[in-house]
């Protein structure tokens, strides 16, 4: 029987839970690397038991774990990741050059077809690849040396490259972004980018609809029509239907259109789910009550989710990688609060109970759908 | 026979008690046994200094004979005490954070 993995990332440390494909009953085994930022986990596609882990710190600086049976037990490989070249600078927040300097991995995206294969998104923003299963990192420079990287500005939460999207048709194509400079393309497997944020209008900005300088949250495909990409803007809910060449807004009748998660169901091109977070200066759920927002037509019409969730007092925040979707018939939704709670809905999002409710801040959701 | 005495996390990491020995040709440098510290324990590569600066990690201190030698230079000769392993070397996590 099917049955799921879900792989949570936490400030103190990386927690796995377990079901059957009913999602009713969860095994949770961690703390991994307890008392570590956990900030990303993630899966091979092809050899769902080889999972990478970021583990960072403040005091220690990055290490990279792998695990080759599921997660049960982990080894540390190479947390080298040196830019390449003269590394040079992008803008500071007050807007003097700042030296490019690595603080840590935010997003490990395993490839698609090769479990030695995957890439890192890193702070200060870049790009990095490893293709012998993490034992060595190398920067695909031509994303920060393309043009616009002297012009990159740091986000709040810093200058990262926090999301990662290969296509599943044309490998070599990836889409990237990064807070607080935007959305990229390469279509030559990292050589060359370009940016990609026509149609994305950030008013806190200088140029409202500059090339580069947005802060783009997180962006989710579905497998079949990578072309059509959804965007979690600072503000705004946004859509492409052209592989990001240009962007229009979705937000329709959102209460708020600032957050930071989005993704999409398994099986439902057009269905996607945000968590609407009050603003830039509040940032929790509108009136107290924490709501998931499902769209059934690609945008615009959104319906608010609230069976199970807590609807008086509730001021966590959802963080932009604490969403996933298992590919499960009755499609699962999971989140990440950084209260410490992980939801499941084992019906697209119908009903949610909590799986665990007290683990540190959640920074990373992923799930894996197993035989 | 020179003793370091590690953070718990970095002991976790290497798999290590309380106390790792090390041992080096003359001369004994903060250097030359941080390098075959990460010689035996790859895994603490980038832990304690950067991987291309070598310089030290700013939330660590480095600490021998009730002296804080973080700041001394990372070729100056140890205290003789932590040489002849009387005294242990102290690589110390700083104390920040929540």
């Amino acid at each position: 029987m099917a049955h799921v993995r879900v792989l949570v990332g936490t400030r103190k440390g990386a927690f796995i839970l377990t079901s059957d494909g009913k999602r009713e009953k969860w095994e949770v085994n961690g703390p991994f690397f307890g008392g570590w930022e956990i900030y990303h986990l993630k899966g091979s596609p092809v050899d769902p038991n080889r999972i990478y882990a970021s583990q960072s710190s403040g005091w220690f600086g990055q290490l990279i774990q792998r695990s080759n049976d599921g997660g049960k037990t982990w080894e540390p490989v190479d947390n080298k990741f040196v830019y390449d070249g003269v590394p040079g600078t992008h803008q500071w927040y007050d807007g003097t050059p700042h030296p490019w300097e690595f603080k840590r991995v935010w997003h490990l995206e395993p490839s698609l077809s090769d479990p030695d294969a995957v890439y890192a998104g890193v702070e200060d923003a870049a790009l990095f690849k490893s293709t012998d299963g993490g034992k060595s990192w190398n920067e695909l420079s031509g994303l920060r040396k393309h043009g616009t990287g002297a012009n990159w500005t740091p986000g709040a939460g810093g200058m990262c490259l926090h999301t990662i999207l290969i296509d599943p048709v044309d490998p070599r194509r990836i889409f990237i972004a990064i807070s607080a400079a935007g959305a990229f393309r390469t279509d030559d497997g990292g050589q060359t980018w370009k940016p990609i944020n026509r149609g994305l209008r950030s008013n806190h900005i200088p140029d409202p609809t500059a090339e580069v300088g947005h802060c783009v949250h997180r962006i989710a495909a579905h497998r079949s029509r990578p072309n059509v990409l959804f965007m979690q803007k600072h503000w705004d809910v946004m859509r492409s239907d052209d592989a990001g060449d240009s962007w229009h807004e979705v937000s329709g009748n959102l209460p708020t259109d600032f957050g930071f998660t989005i993704d999409v169901h398994a099986h439902e091109p057009e269905t996607i789910f945000v968590v609407p977070i009050k603003s830039d200066s509040e940032h929790y759920p509108l009136d107290g009550k924490l709501q998931v927002f499902r769209s059934r037509t690609g945008g615009n019409d959104w319906e608010p989710l609230s069976n199970g969730l807590p609807q008086e007092n509730c001021y966590v925040n959802v963080l932009r990688d604490a969403m996933a979707i298992d590919s499960l018939d009755e499609c699962g939704v999971y989140f990440g609060t950084t209260g410490g709670q992980v939801y499941a809905s084992a019906d697209s999002g119908d009903h949610w109970t909590p799986i665990v409710r007290d683990l540190p801040p959640v920074v990373s959701v992923e799930v894996q759908t197993l035989p | 026979m020179i003793r370091i005495v590690l953070p718990p996390h970095l002991r976790t990491l290497a798999k290590v008690g309380s106390e790792v020995t090390v041992e080096v040709v003359a001369p004994a440098t903060r250097n030359a046994i941080l390098d075959k510290l990460e010689a035996d324990y790859p895994m603490l590569r980038g832990t304690i200094r950067d991987h291309v600066t070598l310089k030290r990690r700013p939330f660590l201190r480095f600490f021998a004979c009730n002296e804080d030698l973080s700041f001394e230079p990372a070729d100056a000769l140890l205290p003789d005490a932590v040489v002849a392993g009387v005294e242990p070397f102290f690589v110390v996590g700083a104390i920040a954070g929540g």
